[in-house]
C-alpha cells in the first residue's frame, strides 16, 4: 500500500523543522519514528502534502535523570526508554515502554510521536497522566510547557498549535514510598491495548498519601479517573476502597464497541485491570520487585 | 510535487544509490528496486513481521518505514545470512527442526532470531518467545520455531567454544 504522494523534508534542527512546518502550513505533518503516522498514510486516512522528518535531529533522544525530574527527549524510542536506568528505577515506566507493541515497533516508535498522535490507544499519554507529566513544545512563538491534563483534546486532536512540535516530556520522579503499575490487556503484542490502566500510589505508614489513576483506550481521549483516586486517597487500601475505586474508574470511562471488544467487555476489563494495577502498585510501593507484562486474550 | 530524492542504503554490506519517490516504503525499495525478494510483504499494516529486516542491527518492520528514512543506514535482509555458500546457524536450525511450514513468515522470523542471538547468546525460553512477539506464523508452527532458535543458540555456543579451544593449544 502506497501513501498518497508528498514532498519530503529532513530537518536538522528543531528551528528548521518549525520553520518548514510554518512555511508549508496546513498540509504538513511531522514524521518521527513513523509507527503511527505511516499506518495512517498507507490507509490514506490522511494525505499530507509534505512530511517534515525530525527523526535525525541531534540530542532530541536523551533520557535524563535530573534528580527530582525525569526528562525524556521526544525522539527516545520505546526500546531505549525500556532499557534505560530510569525504567529500572521506576517500574511503571518499564511496564509501559516494554509493553508497547513488539520489538520491531519499539525500535522505531518514539515517545514524542506517541503523545503527539492524540490517539487514546497510545500508551505514553496514559502513563504521563499517571505520573502527572508535562510536555515541552517549540513553535513559531517559541518554547512552552503544557500539562498532560487536557493535552489530548479529542480523538487525534491535541493542544499543539500549528507548526508546533513536541521536543520532550518530563515528570517528577515518584517519591520514596511510591509505587506504580501500568496494566494492559491486548489481543496480541502488535495490537494496541483493548484497555490500559495506570496507577501510582504513594503510601505512608499504611495510608495512601496520594494516588493517580489513568485509563487508556477507554474513550476518545486518555482519561484521568479523579473520582477513583479520591476513593483511595487517605484510606488504607481495604477491599471495599479498592472495589469502589474500580467502580469509579469504570464510571469515568466512556468505552465504545469496536473490533477489540464490546463496551461492556471493556468496562469489565477496566474494573479488573484497575484492581490489578492497585495491587501491583501497593506491593511496589512496599519495595517489592513485581514483574508485570501485558496480558493477551 | 513529489520530487524524487537521492538516497544511499547499504544492504547486506553493499551500498545502493537510487533516486526514489519519498512515499516508497523500505520493503518496496528492497524488493522492487534491489530485487531482493526474500523479504516478504505480509499484512502491510505492521502486525505480521514478515517484512522484518535489521536496520543498523535492530529489527524493524520494513513495511512501516520510508526508504528515505533509511538513507545512509545499513540494512540486513535474509539474503545476507548465508556466508560462502553456508547457511547461517539459525537457517540450519530452522531446516533441522522443521520450523517452517508454508515459509511465508520465515525471513522475518530468521531476522528476529538473528538479532536475539547477536545480543543474547543464551536466551531463556521466555526471551525467545518475546523476541518473536512481532512475528506472526499463520501456520501456528511456533513450537518448532522456538525449538530451532534454542538449538541455534546451542550450536553457536558450541562452535565458538571450539574456536576458542582451537585457538588455545595446550
Amino acid at each position: 500500500m502506497y501513501p498518497a504522494p508528498f514532498q519530503y523534508h529532513r530537518a536538522k534542527t528543531v528551528d528548521e523543522a518549525v520553520g518548514l512546518l510554518a512555511g508549508i502550513g496546513e498540509g504538513a505533518r511531522v514524521l518521527a519514528g513513523g509507527q503511527s503516522l505511516l499506518a495512517i498514510l498507507k490507509l490514506r486516512f490522511d494525505e499530507p502534502t509534505d512530511l517534515v522528518d525530525i527523526g535525525r535531529i541531534a540530542n532530541l533522544d536523551q533520557i535524563d535523570d535530573a534528580g527530582e525530574v525525569i526528562n525524556i527527549g521526544a525522539l527516545a524510542t520505546h526500546n531505549r526508554i525500556g532499557a534505560s536506568a530510569i525504567a529500572e528505577a521506576i517500574p511503571i515506566v518499564s511496564d509501559c515502554a516494554n509493553g508497547i507493541a513488539d520489538n520491531q515497533v519499539r525500535n522505531l516508535g518514539t515517545i514524542g510521536g506517541s503523545v503527539a498522535s492524540g490517539d487514546p490507544s497510545c500508551d505514553w499519554p496514559t502513563l504521563l497522566h499517571t505520573l502527572d507529566g508535562e510536555i515541552l513544545c517549540q513553535g513559531p512563538d517559541g518554547a512552552r510547557t503544557l500539562d498532560i491534563n487536557g493535552f489530548v483534546e479529542d480523538l487525534y486532536q491535541t493542544a499543539l498549535k500549528p507548526a508546533e512540535i513536541i521536543t520532550g516530556l518530563r515528570f517528577k520522579k515518584p517519591a520514596a514510598g511510591s509505587g506504580g503499575a501500568y496494566c494492559t490487556f491486548k489481543r496480541c503484542a502488535p495490537a494496541y491495548p483493548t484497555i490500559a490502566v495506570g496507577v501510582q500510589l504513594t503510601i505512608r505508614n499504611g495510608q495512601v498519601d496520594s494516588s493517580r489513576i489513568a485509563l487508556g483506550s477507554a474513550g476518545l481521549t486518555p482519561i484521568r479517573a479523579s473520582a477513583a483516586e479520591a476513593e483511595l486517597t487517605g484510606g488504607s487500601l481495604g477491599a471495599d476502597e479498592i472495589n469502589k475505586a474500580a467502580e469509579a474508574a469504570v464510571a469515568a470511562a466512556d468505552p465504545y464497541d469496536d473490533r477489540r471488544g464490546s463496551a461492556e467487555f471493556k468496562r469489565q476489563l477496566i474494573a479488573t485491570l484497575t484492581k490489578r494495577a492497585i495491587a501491583i502498585a501497593q506491593r511496589r510501593a512496599g519495595g517489592e520487585t513485581v514483574k508485570n507484562s501485558p496480558e493477551y486474550y | 510535487m513529489n520530487d524524487r530524492i537521492l538516497i544511499t542504503v547499504t544492504v547486506n554490506g553493499a551500498p545502493h544509490e537510487r533516486e526514489v519517490e519519498p512515499r516508497l516504503l523500505l520493503v518496496q525499495f528492497i524488493r522492487e528496486e534491489l530485487g531482493l525478494t526474500g523479504t516478504h510483504i505480509g499484512c502491510d499494516t505492521s502486525y505480521c513481521g514478515a517484512c522484518t529486516v535489521l536496520l543498523n542491527d535492530l529489527p524493524i518492520k520494513s513495511c512501516t518505514m520510508l526508504a528515505v528514512q533509511a538513507d545512509g543506514y545499513e540494512v540486513r535482509t535474509v539474503e545476507g545470512l548465508e556466508k560462502d555458500g553456508k547457511l547461517h546457524a539459525v537457517q540450519d536450525a530452522f531446516s533441522e527442526h522443521h520450523a517452517l511450514q508454508c515459509g511465508y513468515c520465515t525471513p522475518g522470523m530468521l531476522m528476529s532470531a538473528c538479532h536475539l542471538l547477536e545480543t543474547n547468546a543464551r536466551p531463556t525460553d521466555l526471551e525467545i518467545r518475546k523476541s518473536i512477539q512481532g512475528n506472526l506464523c499463520r501456520c501456528t508452527g511456533y513450537s518448532n520455531i522456538i525449538k530451532a532458535i534454542a538449538s541455534a543458540a546451542d550450536k553457536i555456543q558450541e562452535v565458538s567454544g571450539q574456536e576458542v579451544a582451537g585457538g588455545n593449544p595446550v
